[in-house]
């Protein structure tokens, strides 16, 4: 196992080193100078700018400017935004937790409903369900969600006036945060209130970002149970008389996971592209808007470091859902 | 441990928060996140809102909903009578914030207004450069190092500013968001902790409102000051919700999560003013949308030519698909609010008809244009792109082809500064603080070719009407002398006025006493709700 | 020639095509979505005969009409009006080919280039193998959105750019599909054999190798163009896609966004017939995929 897990890290390092030389490289081709950027409608005097290109170290030649990049990067140095002025890293970690709530909730949402619709379609193949249910879950994989949210925002808020507009609690809730996320911290304060407000805003912003995992992982399900179902030992397990239920849940499920859990993990770069969308849309304090607004400032240093770190959290991800998958299933570990 | 502190910190503050429910609340649902909390360095109106305006004073502010300057931190002027040397006598007894990171034990003095200049202006204080890559943009911008001789303490409660040479605006400038005055005890304890950087995002000042917690990129917020030198404010909890999207804000204040919101979409403000539960008051913007004509690239270095091409251009239709009504045709290059506006100039109207004949006169066939168009929604043109698709069509009409071209926003703003750029560039202005200097030196004089003047035009008569108005010191002197200019450019048409914008503010009923400012900031020292 | 490659004759190839027929034409779903797919592509080819204005068209008496049906609508503009009085079913025909366009090219150039990538993977291994999966990992390191919305800034937001910013996106999925297929077709026998009666490299991968893994190609490339036309319209709503006035569905909601309380229908529309086409498509992508599968055939 150990030897997996070391094989699967060395096989990391050399993207990690590919990832760096990326958002470095794309940052500098980007068009339009950070310097002037950052200047309001006066402009920067000539003067003034060669002392902040000196300042920025955008005089030096590229190969340094990168060598002492990464340098910091490993010593946990990401850089200072040009338009805040405060480390990358801790505008990254105050904002991480927002889109970590927003994307946990929309997977809860999602393998929640996905995995039990999935399910049922199998097990009712043909049935009017099965075929609503995958109609409907091929529908939610086809929503441009950015659509998708407008609409809502517009029917639930807007018209019915159920849920809160925007925003991550009501503004009258105040506190310190403790993680960050606050379903969890208004829960450690015990303020009941609060976390129900949390609650409503996390909603519809969940919903839509959770769309398209929901739609994948019902049809991931469906198709996964449909094929245990046809293999030779579950027949024999039916011929033996076992009940139906019995049979799916002991021995069609458990083998049907395996490539929903897959499933699962892959979402997660899906996520975060999405995330984009949905903070943008119900102006959700997280990475992805962040992400979107420092690109049109043009705030190379967070457009390079956001790039680095939300690539790294993604690879992150995917290792632990190898080794995971590895876990589930012994036979992987041999190849 | 510091886990516990703050979580003990934080439970107190819910309860407060809870025990407080007839506190007086106000939610201002802002337009962007501020960079940080110090008004020197930063241009934006979202950082002014959340910094100046709110924890800050000047020397001298701006008159609620105006642009004339009153006493502020200085109570009286003189300004001896070469226009050189400013006295300020400064307003005794005011306090500084007392906030859980830093405790005056003086009151606000001479010091504190010459460190909040040299801050800007000697390289060697200490924080010149305390955030990396600081400029001083409105300093520089404003021209002050040029201007400036020196500052001097008198004594605890006097400041003596000098100038190199005489220039008008100098007052006005001072009611600047830039010219906040910091507290220099602060920034000593500051520089001693080392520390520096604290300086811009925990602030003291001492304005109607302080600072309490900024959480990235969602919320602000700020208490009243209770020692504030102009009384305590009517509010207690002043809020900003920062939410970016002008479509939110609308649904938002609609759901009664903002009290007041900046910048609705002018598609949504016919429907908030049919909304029973709103107010939405409205002002003509210190702002002109226009269009530059590079003036030394043929065939528009002749007048006729741009004439033409201005009376090619239906403006009314512009105002209505685009401005949605929210503006009005620009005739001046300044808006009819500010004074020394010239009623007398007309517009050229619109007559194809016209515009094609004189085209024709002008020798001038099967013309192609760059037509450029903004990638941004700016104040003083909320939709660049669309605005060109109408011009685009009305060109064609007088058989002018336009190549609409866009960049990314600064190399748009880079590329049209080019002398040799070619095409019709849109572009705009915001005043920065209500002298019309303001505009017209800064967009077309002759030393701002390469900057800002995005024609390239150099007018001879224009630019000595404009030089003379910088330093003659009577206002109904200066005002004859920008008149005159305002014809001339009408008569040269170095570019297309295009529009001044209205500017609209929705609230909730329960707001009281928000006057709109034209200089696009937002204040709440005046605002009260009602219970 | 004929010992190598013994299906390659006549009879077998339009059986499994008719077989093929048979199991996708049993998909209601699938067939629904090709016929909505075939009408698409129908009117994107005759878009400015079937239009009733051209797409560019301005009528200034008519601003943000609503749809004719409603209050204040007008039977000349079937669909409503967009804000300078654009007749948005015109727009919405003409955006039809942008879609489909977008949909071609990116599967074009991500297929090509996936497949060149992936079969020098597969076939020669080694280095060749790791530096190229490498790649293809960086790439997907990044979620494809973001990856492309900082392409697009690089290049400058605009349609071809976007399109090629996706399709570098997309490419990996190719590249690796093909590679493992490359993989496991390698080592069987009659690849071996072909090696050993003396077929040069080329001949090998395009003639025998290639055609084994078209199936799984053909399902992925559907994805593909769906995926494609979502993305490209989700860079048009932030601003990086097609740039106005072009009438691609993205850009026509984004430009639109500001009237989605006033105007809803400016916007339901593109957003409607987006959905409509990725939802055909994908219909087609399904039936496809269950057709081309013998594992689902079976059960």
């Amino acid at each position: 196992m150990l030897r997996y897990i070391l094989h699967k890290l060395a096989l990391i390092v050399p993207t990690v080193i590919g990832i760096t030389i990326c958002s470095f490289a794309f940052i500098r081709l980007l068009p339009g100078d950070p310097i002037l950027a950052m200047a309001g409608q006066h402009g920067v005097s000539p003067e003034r700018y060669e002392i902040l290109k000196e300042q920025f170290g955008f005089n030096m030649p590229i190969w340094q400017q990168y060598l002492s990049y990464v340098w910091n990067v490993l010593h946990g140095d990401f850089g200072i935004s040009l338009a805040t002025k405060r480390p990358v890293l801790t505008d990254f970690l105050a904002l991480f937790p927002a889109t970590i709530e927003l994307a946990l909730f929309a997977m809860l949402l999602a393998v929640a409903l996905g995995i039990p619709a999935g399910i049922f379609a199998a097990v009712k193949r043909g049935s009017w369900f099965d075929q609503l249910t995958m109609g409907v879950a091929l529908t939610g994989y086809s929503m441009p969600i950015f659509w998708w949210g407008l609409l809502l925002i517009i029917f639930f808020s807007g018209y019915l006036g159920w849920t809160p507009v925007s925003g991550r609690i009501a503004i009258n809730f105040f506190f310190k945060p403790i993680t960050g996320f606050m379903l969890v911290d208004t829960l450690l304060y015990g303020n009941w209130a609060a976390f129900v407000s949390a609650v409503r805003h996390l909603i519809l912003p969940a919903v839509v970002l959770g769309t398209i995992p929901l739609a994948v992982i019902a049809r991931q399900t469906r198709s996964a149970m449909l094929e245990v179902l046809g293999e030779d030992y579950v027949r024999t397990a039916r011929a033996k008389g076992l009940s139906p239920s019995r049979v799916i849940n002991i021995h069609a499920l458990r083998n049907a996971m395996i490539p929903v859990v897959t499933t699962i993990g892959l979402q997660v770069g899906m996520l975060m592209a999405g995330a984009i969308l949905t903070e943008t849309i119900f102006s959700w304090p997280g990475i992805g808007k962040w992400m979107i607004e420092s690109i049109s400032k043009r705030d190379y240093v967070v457009v390079q470091s956001g790039l680095l770190l939300i690539a790294l959290v993604v690879m992150a991800v995917n290792l632990i859902v190898d080794v995971l998958y590895a876990v589930i299933n012994p036979r992987i570990r041999a190849r | 441990m510091k886990l516990m502190k703050s979580l003990l910190a934080a439970t107190a503050i819910i309860a407060l928060a809870a025990g407080a429910a007839q506190a007086k609340q106000l939610v201002f649902c802002s337009e962007a996140s501020p960079a940080h909390f110090d008004p020197g360095p930063t241009t934006g109106g979202n950082d002014f809102d959340a910094s100046s305006r709110t924890i800050f004073n000047r020397l001298v502010e701006f008159k609620h909903g105006g642009t004339e300057v009153e006493p502020g931190l200085a109570e009286s002027w003189e300004i001896s009578d070469d226009g050189l040397v400013y006295t300020f006598h400064l307003r005794p007894n005011v306090k500084f914030h007392t906030t859980s990171y830093f405790t005056p034990t003086r009151d606000f003095n001479a010091d504190d207004v010459i460190f909040s200049f040299e801050r800007q202006w000697k390289e060697d204080n200490a924080y010149y450069t305390y955030l990396s890559g600081l400029s001083w943009d409105y300093f520089q911008g404003m021209d002050m190092p040029k201007y400036l001789k020196s500052i001097e303490k008198v004594d605890d409660l006097t400041v003596k500013i000098t100038l190199n040479e005489p220039n008008s605006p100098m007052i006005a400038n001072l009611g600047m968001d830039f010219a906040s005055i910091m507290s220099k005890e602060y920034a000593d304890q500051l520089e001693a902790a080392g520390t520096l950087a604290d300086f811009a995002s925990a602030p003291v000042g001492t304005g109607p409102f302080q600072f309490v917690d900024y959480q990235t990129d969602a919320v602000i917020r700020y208490s009243a000051f209770p020692d504030y030198w102009a009384g305590k404010v009517a509010i207690d909890d002043l809020i900003f919700a920062i939410t970016t999207d002008p479509a939110v804000r609308v649904q938002k204040l609609k759901a009664g999560e903002c009290d007041i919101i900046p910048y609705p979409a002018p598609a949504d403000i016919a429907d908030l003013q049919a909304d029973p539960n709103l107010v939405v008051q409205e002002q003509e913007g210190l702002n002109i949308g226009y269009m530059s004509y590079n003036t030394t690239v043929a065939p528009m270095d002749n007048v006729a030519v741009r004439k033409a091409l201005n009376q090619a251009i239906n403006k009314d239709a512009i105002i209505e698909a685009v401005y949605q009504g929210a503006g009005q045709v620009a005739v001046n290059l300044i808006p009819p609010t500010m004074w020394s506006y010239n009623t007398a100039v007309k517009d050229d109207a619109y007559d194809p008809a016209a515009a094609k004949a004189a085209l024709e006169a002008a020798g001038v066939k099967d013309l192609t244009l760059d037509l450029w168009a903004m990638p941004v929604s700016r104040p003083y043109n909320p939709n660049a792109q669309r605005v060109a698709e109408l011009i685009q069509a009305d060109w064609a009409a007088v058989g002018v082809k336009a190549n609409i071209v866009s960049y990314e926003w600064t190399e748009y703003r880079e590329r049209g500064k080019a002398k040799d750029r070619p095409g019709a560039f849109q572009i705009g202005w915001t005043g920065d603080n209500g002298d019309p200097d303001n505009f017209f030196a800064t967009l077309f004089s002759c030393s701002a070719i390469g900057v800002s003047n995005y024609s390239s035009w150099c007018d001879e008569g224009f630019e000595k009407l404009i030089q003379d108005a910088k330093t003659v010191p009577d206002q109904a002197e200066r005002t004859k002398l920008y008149e005159q200019a305002q014809v001339v450019f009408k008569e040269q048409a170095p570019a297309l006025t295009l529009a001044h914008s209205k500017v609209f503010m929705p609230m909730s009923k329960r707001v009281i006493g928000f006057t709109m400012d034209p200089l696009g900031i937002h204040r709440f020292d005046n605002v009260d709700v009602a219970e | 020639m004929t010992e190598i490659t013994p299906t390659a004759t006549e009879r077998p190839r339009l059986a499994a095509l008719a077989e093929f027929w048979h199991y996708f034409s049993m998909n209601r779903g699938a067939v629904i979505g090709l016929v909505v797919f075939a009408i698409l592509v129908i009117v994107a080819l005759f878009a400015p005969w079937i239009a009733p204005y051209p797409a560019d068209q301005q009528f200034r008496d008519a601003l943000l009409l609503p749809p004719s049906w409603m209050e204040g609508g007008r039977s000349a503009y079937l669909l409503g009006t967009d804000p300078v009085g654009r007749d948005m079913l015109s727009r919405l025909i003409h955006g039809s080919r942008y879609s489909l366009a977008i949909g071609l090219v990116v599967v074009t150039v991500a297929l090509s280039v996936g497949i060149v990538l992936g079969v020098l993977a597969g076939y020669f291994r080694g280095w060749v193998d790791v530096v190229i999966m490498r790649v293809m990992d960086i790439i997907l390191a990044f979620p494809s959105l973001l990856l492309a919305l900082v392409l697009v800034a690089i290049m400058g937001p605009g349609l071809f750019n976007a399109m090629l910013a996706i399709a570098l996106v997309l490419q990996p999925h190719f590249a690796r599909l093909v590679r493992a297929a490359v993989m496991a077709e390698a080592g069987k026998d009659y690849v071996t054999s072909a090696r050993v009666a003396g077929a040069g490299h080329i001949r090998l991968m395009i003639k025998t190798i290639l055609p084994n893994c078209v199936a799984p190609l053909i399902v992925q490339a559907t994805l593909s163009f769906s995926n494609a036309i979502l993305e490209a319209a989700a860079l048009g709503f932030l601003g990086m896609g097609a740039q106005p006035p072009t009438p691609e569905w993205g850009t026509m909601l984004a430009s639109a966004r500001e009237f989605i309380t006033r105007a809803p229908w400016v916007v339901t529309f593109p957003g409607l017939a987006i959905l409509i086409t990725v939802l055909a498509i994908n219909l087609v992508g399904d039936g496809l995929r269950d057709a081309l599968d013998p594992k689902l055939k079976r059960s």
